[in-house]
């Protein structure tokens, strides 16, 4: 691999990474979200059933 | 009303997200395709050259995040538009995540072209610099104030100041004679061969409609978190 290759590739996969990273943290957000939803649903039967 | 006076953005916030990501998804495969296996080699950078097709997109994209963001913190000034706070934090968001792009994708290109990681005697650099920690300093701002009617007024008026970097960062390269930083668009159109040049549109494309993807990924999530925070206090 020359060095132009090398830095070509390292532009590029930066790049990728950098939305990985982005997509990662989103689907973390989404987590906490879905356990959210599920606490609340919970708390809702709670109330229901009081 | 900003959908009134863009129709164009009103018939994209039409299209369903999954759509638009597909969308992107295709635009970015087709422009890495062209970057390799259509776009010439360049005569004097060679390889090298490719990584012109990313970063420049990416900084453009960057620009378009922030004046995204500040004509939404206009809208919020003016009309106190619901949501209008709340759009202009994500853009510059995106904006700030591309920023960080463009300065990595920059310096990658400059050791390979230059054979330095960085210069301080390039006006584009350094504008660009600023211009980026500019907005890093709007989160610090934000989340040092309690949420609200004023947070959200002072965040408006300081990412309107900072939108005025943003012709400072394009010109400075062609008002200064920097001789570091090369200038490809000039009064006489792009300095591309034709092939160069629409391989670069559809990057830039592709950049686009990641970023407007991730601002609406965003914004619905910031959306359905404040949603949620209600429901809570509610059944509390």
């Amino acid at each position: 691999m020359t060095s132009g290759e090398k830095y070509v590739a390292a532009a590029y996969l930066v790049v990728f990474v950098g939305v990985l990273a982005w997509v990662a943290i989103i689907a973390a957000k989404l987590a906490r979200l879905s356990r959210e939803v599920e606490e609340l649903v919970e708390l809702a039967r709670r109330r229901r059933s009081e | 009303m900003i959908s009134g006076r863009f129709p164009v953005v009103a018939r994209l916030r039409q299209i369903p997200l999954s759509a638009f990501a597909w969308v992107t998804v295709a635009l970015l495969g087709t422009a890495v395709a062209l970057v390799f296996f259509y776009a010439p080699l360049d005569a004097d950078q060679g390889l090298s050259q490719k990584i012109f097709y990313i970063h420049v997109p990416i900084a453009l994209t960057a620009y378009a995040c922030f004046v995204w963001g500040a004509w939404k913190a206009l809208t919020h000034l003016r009309t106190r538009a619901s949501g209008a706070d709340l759009e202009s934090y994500a853009a510059i968001h995106q904006g700030v995540i591309f920023g960080v792009l463009t300065l990595v994708t920059g310096s990658i290109w400059a050791r390979s072209s230059w054979g330095i990681w960085w210069t301080w005697s390039s006006n584009q650099l350094v504008t660009f610099l600023i211009l980026f920690l500019f907005y890093s300093a709007y989160f610090m701002l934000r989340y040092s104030i309690d949420p609200g009617a004023a947070r959200a007024n002072m965040c408006a008026v300081y990412a309107l100041f900072g939108v005025v970097l943003i012709p400072v960062s394009w010109l400075s390269i062609r008002l200064a004679n920097d001789f570091i930083h090369p200038t490809v668009f000039n009064q006489n159109g792009p300095q591309m061969s034709g092939s160069m040049f629409f391989t670069f549109c559809v990057c830039w494309l592709g950049l686009l409609a990641l970023a407007a993807t991730m601002y609406r990924v965003e914004l619905v999530g910031k959306r359905l978190d404040a949603r949620l925070r209600e429901l809570r206090e509610l059944l509390a």
